[in-house]
């Protein structure tokens, strides 16, 4: 294990902020991280064991007790339940003889569920050993099931199980656009780089993650920070359910991404850029790198970027499994090899960030926006858009429509004509904004998108009238009770009572009062807690609750008492222990 | 820069780099909290603090106090929305006050005492949490802990010593120890660290003490929290 460990603790050159990518890689050796190494790596990296246990037990995909030489992780996203999810699990359970949550007893294979992997397009999607197999199917799993009994290395597997589709149904502004690499920056220095921030300041360019912030005051506010070190991130942890263009820019676009980056290290002057790419997208890992390298030997990267004086350089950052990263100071904390816990701000990262220095943090989308500005000017771009809701926006489309996939609309766009265009019908309703943004119903179709009425960061979920609201709320709620964080009250606690008042009363155990019980808690969580993450937890009930207050109501029994608990779910461990489930061993709530 | 602040109605003084609520303490008025100490980080987890600051939501043991601010400490909305997070922690645990040592020094129930919160509201979790008896002079009761990382940054800052972290996510957050076979035995902690008497709650006790002075003559058994903490909020909980 020694030999192992330094060769792990050298590649990352004995830096303890690269501690998620040490213990990403010996979690792959090991299957877990073994106590022994928790110790070694504590000393080599001189920081508390208690350190590395925090970041091994915040990190979905970090483990402290083996898990499967084949670790299969199902995406337990809406939209992968749409495409029967439930039973296509089950059957892989049957198959690999593995209940979801344990680890076989021969430690072959352990199976589980993990949060949206972004293959909603081509779902239902897992990860094995942290690869995306996407377009599960019977045939499929039976392929899955029959390389992992002959204990086939996953690099000997067929392709086609690993083969991802980028399925781009519309390009406008930017994904018609073509850039020759280099030509942003060119143009960026040709023109002046302060000129090039008074551009992009015209072009009205806001943040393409969700909270659109203006990217020019964000660049200049981190300029203008006194400090010898700047930093830029690209925010590639795209974690919220039903989103997935990025994947696709950084597959198909990812030298604009980069030219971006450049622009923003030559504005505020950093010499060091991060790619935080979520875990999910391992598979994107070495092409990245390879983009990266092609970069540099052709001097779009490292000192004197085509001989204009500049130094830049990229390094790319793994994820671990935790969707709070997306928030932009938990990413930071997850850079600097801490567990993902938002930040109080103030201070902002424009003025301390990664290491406490002045640091840019954008999503992907904005640096590939950027770049192109760069090239074409302010008012090619705000010639799109609304007045608020300047350019275009990329849209993840999935759920109940002909072609999922990718989408490109000017902002101030419809959403009837984005239904049309997506070959969706019988509409129910849409999720713009992924579980964080709002349900609309079918009498909303002719709301926009744009800043100033239906924002997203690219997730748009489609249900047809066979979905139910309920369930896909329920979803939600149990995703946001998963990711928090857990660092303060409201949303620790809060978001795992919102789960169980909700399912208390999905399940038919609610009584009148528990539906304005769990109206108040979404109130409470929602405006208390703090970050985003429990700022908006509360979104899937209370949009779903205001549009359908009836399916709520229709839920409840009609006694007015409240039950303290679930009288028959209370006896579920002795009906276990006793081997028991006949009508004997259950008791009803109330009397019937 | 200093200048003053508004707090329900009240203009008080602040000076440069002061947080809300320490120039609120500083003023005389009283913003309930739990994770927050005078002389330590300020950690803005606990969001007992909440106050509005021009209409806005922050914590006030982290949001810094700026010239002509408005602040909203003391209205019923925030009392009530309090409240409700003081029973989360209640809920949230296992708090069982009539057979606690620390019953009347306790912050939690002393908050508890001052938002006059009569029940629990919430359902309990009934969380399967473990104790830590293995030290011959502390004690660790987890259901207890309300990670409220008070000795985890005492042991850090003040005693540079690390002993404890909170680790875990969501709702399966737990306080674990740096020593090798994660007992509190064999960590460095010492009963004088200052890690050992920052403890808002009875997680984290110093055995054989627990009854040296009788309940009913305790901290909060005479006096409110709010009047604690404002005259003596450095030795508090001691």
């Amino acid at each position: 294990m020694k030999t192992f460990l330094d060769a792990v603790l050298a590649k990352a050159d004995y830096q303890a902020v690269r501690l998620l990518s040490i213990l990403r890689e010996v979690q792959s050796h090991y299957q877990h991280i073994p106590n022994q190494a928790i110790e070694r790596l504590a000393e080599a990296l001189d920081i508390p064991r208690s350190q590395i246990i925090s970041v091994v037990e915040f990190y979905s995909f970090l483990h402290l007790t083996p898990q499967g030489r084949y670790d299969i992780l199902v995406s337990d996203s809406i939209t992968d339940h749409m495409l029967d999810k439930e039973n296509l699990l089950s059957y892989l359970s049957s198959v690999l003889k593995v209940k979801t949550g344990e680890v076989r007893s021969d430690s072959l294979v352990s199976l589980n569920n993990t949060s949206c992997t972004g293959m909603c397009d081509q779902g239902p999607a897992a990860l094995i050993n942290g690869w995306a197999v996407p377009r599960l199917d019977r045939p499929r799993i039976d392929e899955i099931a029959d390389l992992i009994e002959r204990q086939a290395p996953l690099d000997a597997w067929p392709k086609h199980l690993f083969h991802v589709d980028d399925n781009v149904h519309k390009a406008g502004l930017l994904l018609g656009a073509s850039l020759d690499n280099g030509a942003a920056i060119q143009a960026a220095f040709s023109r002046g780089l302060s000129e090039t921030l008074i551009e992009l300041d015209r072009s009205g360019l806001r943040g393409r993650g969700g909270a659109g912030f203006k990217t020019a005051m964000k660049w200049r506010f981190c300029a203008e920070e006194k400090s010898e070190t700047h930093y830029v991130v690209c925010n590639a942890d795209e974690g919220e359910p039903g989103t997935f263009k990025d994947r696709v820019l950084l597959n198909s676009y990812a030298d604009q991404v980069f030219e971006g980056m450049t622009l923003c290290g030559a504005i505020i002057g950093a010499k060091h850029g991060f790619l935080y790419l979520r875990g999910e997208y391992l598979h994107l890992y070495e092409k990245l790198q390879t983009i990266l390298q092609q970069r540099r030997d052709h001097g779009l990267l490292g000192s004197n970027i085509l001989g204009l004086g500049l130094n830049f350089d990229i390094e790319i950052c793994l994820g671990a499994g935790a969707y709070i990263c997306g928030e932009e100071s938990a990413l930071i904390e997850s850079l600097e090899g801490k567990p993902g816990i938002p930040r109080n701000r103030p201070p902002y990262p424009v003025t301390s960030g990664y290491l406490n220095k002045p640091t840019v943090v954008n999503n992907v989308e904005t640096f590939m926006a950027a770049a192109n500005i760069a090239i074409r000017g302010g008012d090619w771009f705000k010639g799109y858009g609304t007045e608020k809701s300047a350019g275009s926006k990329i849209l993840s489309i999935c759920g109940d429509c002909l072609n999922p996939g990718i989408y490109e609309y000017p902002f101030g766009t419809s959403i009837r004509h984005i239904l049309y265009d997506c070959g969706a019908e019988d509409v129910l309703g849409v999720q713009i904004g992924g579980p964080s943004g709002i349900f609309i119903s079918n009498e909303e179709l002719d709301r926009q998108l744009a800043f100033e009425d239906l924002a997203t960061g690219g997730s748009f979920i489609v249900f047809n009238n066979s979905r139910n609201v309920l369930a896909i709320a329920q979803n939600f709620t149990h995703f946001f009770a998963h990711e928090s964080c857990g660092f303060c009250t409201p949303c620790r606690v809060g978001t795992s009572l919102m789960k169980k008042q909700l399912d208390k009363i999905i399940d038919g155990h609610g009584s009148s009062g528990d539906v304005t019980e769990l109206e108040s808690l979404c109130q409470l969580v929602k405006n208390n807690s703090h970050c985003g993450l429990g700022q908006t937890a509360a979104n899937p009930v209370l949009s779903t609750l205001q549009r359908y207050p009836d399916l709520y109501a229709k839920q409840l029994k009609s006694i007015s008492y409240e039950p303290g608990f679930d009288l028959d779910g209370a006896l579920e461990i002795a009906r276990r222990m006793a081997h028991r489930d006949d009508a004997a061993a259950h008791l009803s709530q109330v009397e019937d | 820069m200093t200048g003053t602040i508004n707090i329900d109605g009240q203009n008080i003084p602040f000076e440069e780099g002061q947080t809300i609520i320490e120039a609120a303490t500083a003023a005389g008025i009283y913003i309930p909290h739990l994770c927050h100490k005078p002389g330590y980080t300020p950690h803005g987890s606990c969001k007992l603090c909440t106050v509005k600051v021009n209409g806005r939501n922050c914590s006030a043991c982290t949001f810094p106090a700026a010239n002509g601010q408005t602040v909203i400490s003391n209205n019923e909305e925030l009392q009530h929305d309090r409240q409700r997070i003081t029973q989360m922690l209640f809920v949230e645990g296992n708090h069982m006050c009539p057979s606690c040592e620390k019953s009347g020094n306790c912050q939690l129930q002393g908050v508890a005492y001052h938002l006059n919160m009569l029940d629990n509201h919430f359902p309990h979790f009934y969380a399967h949490r473990e104790m830590d008896a293995s030290h011959p002079d502390i004690l660790i009761d987890h259901n207890r802990c309300i990670f409220c990382n008070l000795c985890v940054r005492a042991s850090k800052e003040k005693d540079g010593k690390n002993v404890f972290a909170i680790a875990g996510r969501g709702i399966n957050k737990r306080l674990i120890i740096n020593s090798p076979s994660g007992k509190l035995k064999d960590s460095d902690i010492a009963v004088d660290d200052c890690a050992m008497h920052v403890c808002p709650t009875g997680a984290l006790l110093i055995k054989r003490t627990g009854y040296q002075v009788p309940i009913g003559q305790r901290i909060y058994d005479h006096k409110q929290i709010s009047e604690v903490a404002l005259t003596e909020e450095t030795s508090h909980g001691e």
